[in-house]
């Protein structure tokens, strides 16, 4: 029996929400998984969600939070620009909303030789060739419960353009729901978009800043795996080089994995009672903190970011996309190790 | 020691591609064919031990021993949207199984960047890699003995 779209979603979104508990060894007990690579059912029993039902969740920015449905209804909207990111570099191929365009983290947001982002130059043609203004609002959505669509997200607000929002559940539950995917490219008309230079000093945290943060004893959060956080995944057999050679974490950092901030069953961030019970009482941190998160090059924790930032109101919250893949192979800092 | 023919194959003919979208095209297609493990390799809940380490598709590698002491390389990809995966389950199937164990212990990780290319993020290119190294591993132990693939 091939199981229903929403079942598939429910299912694997439970998986990697227990990868990211670190009980990798507790398998999904049902044989009616799919596996096979299709194009979207129209099912259409997916539960619906809309801009009044994102407003109820207490976010304290609602507006940066789209639903599916109101991206239905912007489609041909001239002022709106549907972007998909993904982590799968072959899945907007396959199939995406009718009218959006790609943004891929590793072609276009990065700078080809140094490790670091594009410049003003490389912002400002990006933006002209996907045709957006600096009045256009964009709009991301991806895979993996919108990881990689926050990451593009974060990368944008270093230049500023906050015209900027993201799909609710991201593209499964687009899919889900039975809506129209099309695997035909859009062109728009080039812009002519005046990029600002990018700021790093807001939202951005670097190397000896972050040290300076730990010697001041101010919070981090550290949204990796339990077994990364505690050091354990370097040790283990098998197990690929993750581009470190310590394990552990940064002193001081809580572990909140990213994907505690999503719902299992349809891929929409939790409500901000849930996420406060998770941030503020458990990670203990609170909303006029000045909060450094990070995971391994800092994808992970923009996700993090975005929900500390714009659905808690944090106001002083900074990626650290350096992360454990530059803390984890310095010399000489500090580092804790739980195993 | 030689790479197993079949692969060296895929990989040219995949490098005569540069083109990326045509790239994709053509690995969108290698993806249409996955097939999963038959049930009488393995059924769900897939063992833990057969799951692919840093895998965010979470995929399982199978092997089954052939009459003539080669393997057959079996996969499971849970993630409905790991396209990827799904191309790379096919493409290490349709290239490795039959071939001889010892070439395919010896498969570098590295074949994930000629049949992606370079524009992989980091998690992507180890989940693949770690893909191509469970294969690999499953036909160096087989080849170290008792002869039992998992």
């Amino acid at each position: 029996m091939i199981p229903s779209e929403p079942e598939v979603t429910k299912l694997y979104t439970s998986w990697l929400m227990l990868r990211e508990d670190g009980l990798v060894g507790r398998s999904l007990n049902d044989d009616r998984i799919s596996h096979k690579c299709r194009l979207p059912q129209r099912q259409g029993s997916e539960r619906r969600t809309t801009v009044s039902e994102i407003e109820s969740r207490g976010y304290v920015h609602p507006d940066v939070l789209v639903s599916t449905e109101w991206v239905a209804g912007h489609i041909e909207d001239p002022g709106v620009r549907i972007i998909e990111s993904n982590e799968d570099p072959l899945l907007y191929s396959t199939g995406h909303i009718p009218g959006a365009v790609e943004v891929d983290w590793t072609r276009d947001l990065n700078d080809p030789v140094r490790r670091d982002y594009l410049g003003r130059d490389g912002f400002e043609a990006l933006m002209r060739r996907i045709g957006v203004g600096r009045d256009t609002t964009v709009v991301f959505y991806g895979d993996r419960n919108n990881w990689w669509a926050t990451y593009a997200y974060w990368v944008f607000q270093l230049f500023g353009h906050d015209k900027a929002k993201v799909m609710d559940g991201g593209r499964i539950k687009w899919v889900n729901e039975g809506r129209p995917l099309t695997k035909d490219v859009p062109s728009y008309p080039a812009s002519d978009y005046q990029a600002r230079e990018r700021d790093d000093k807001r939202i951005r945290a670097f190397r000896d800043q972050v040290l300076r943060h730990v010697e001041g004893k101010r919070p981090l959060i550290d949204v990796r795996s339990p077994q990364e956080y505690s050091g354990e995944r370097l040790h283990m057999p098998e197990y690929p080089n993750e581009g470190a050679l310590r394990g552990g974490h940064i002193p001081g950092a809580a572990n909140v994995p990213w994907a505690k901030a999503v719902n299992p069953e349809d891929g929409t961030f939790k409500s901000a009672a849930e996420l406060r019970a998770l941030y503020e009482n458990e990670a203990k941190i609170k909303p006029d903190d000045d909060v450094v998160v990070y995971c391994r090059i800092g994808e992970r924790s923009s996700h993090t970011w975005f929900v500390l930032t714009n659905l808690l109101g944090f106001k002083q919250v900074r990626n650290y996309d350096g992360s454990w893949t530059e803390w984890g192979n310095l010399v000489g800092v500090p580092i804790e190790r739980t195993v | 020691m030689a790479v197993p023919k079949k692969l060296t194959q895929t990989l040219e003919t995949l490098e005569m591609v540069p083109d990326r979208n045509e790239r994709i095209q053509l690995l969108i297609d290698i993806a249409g064919r996955f097939e999963e493990v038959p049930p009488r390799i393995a059924r769900r809940p897939f063992p833990p031990d057969h799951l692919v380490p840093a895998c965010e598709s979470q995929a399982y590698v199978f092997g089954e021993e052939r009459p003539d002491g080669t393997l057959d390389f079996h996969f499971a990809v849970e993630n409905p949207q790991g396209i990827s995966a799904k191309a790379m389950a096919v493409i290490l199937d349709e290239t490795l199984s039959g071939a001889p164990p010892q070439q395919v212990a010896e498969v570098p990780q590295d074949i994930v960047y000629r049949v992606f290319g370079r524009e992989l993020s980091m998690g992507k290119s180890m989940g693949l890699m770690s893909m191509v190294g469970t294969v690999a591993n499953m036909a160096k132990k087989y080849t170290e003995g008792p002869h039992s693939p998992g």
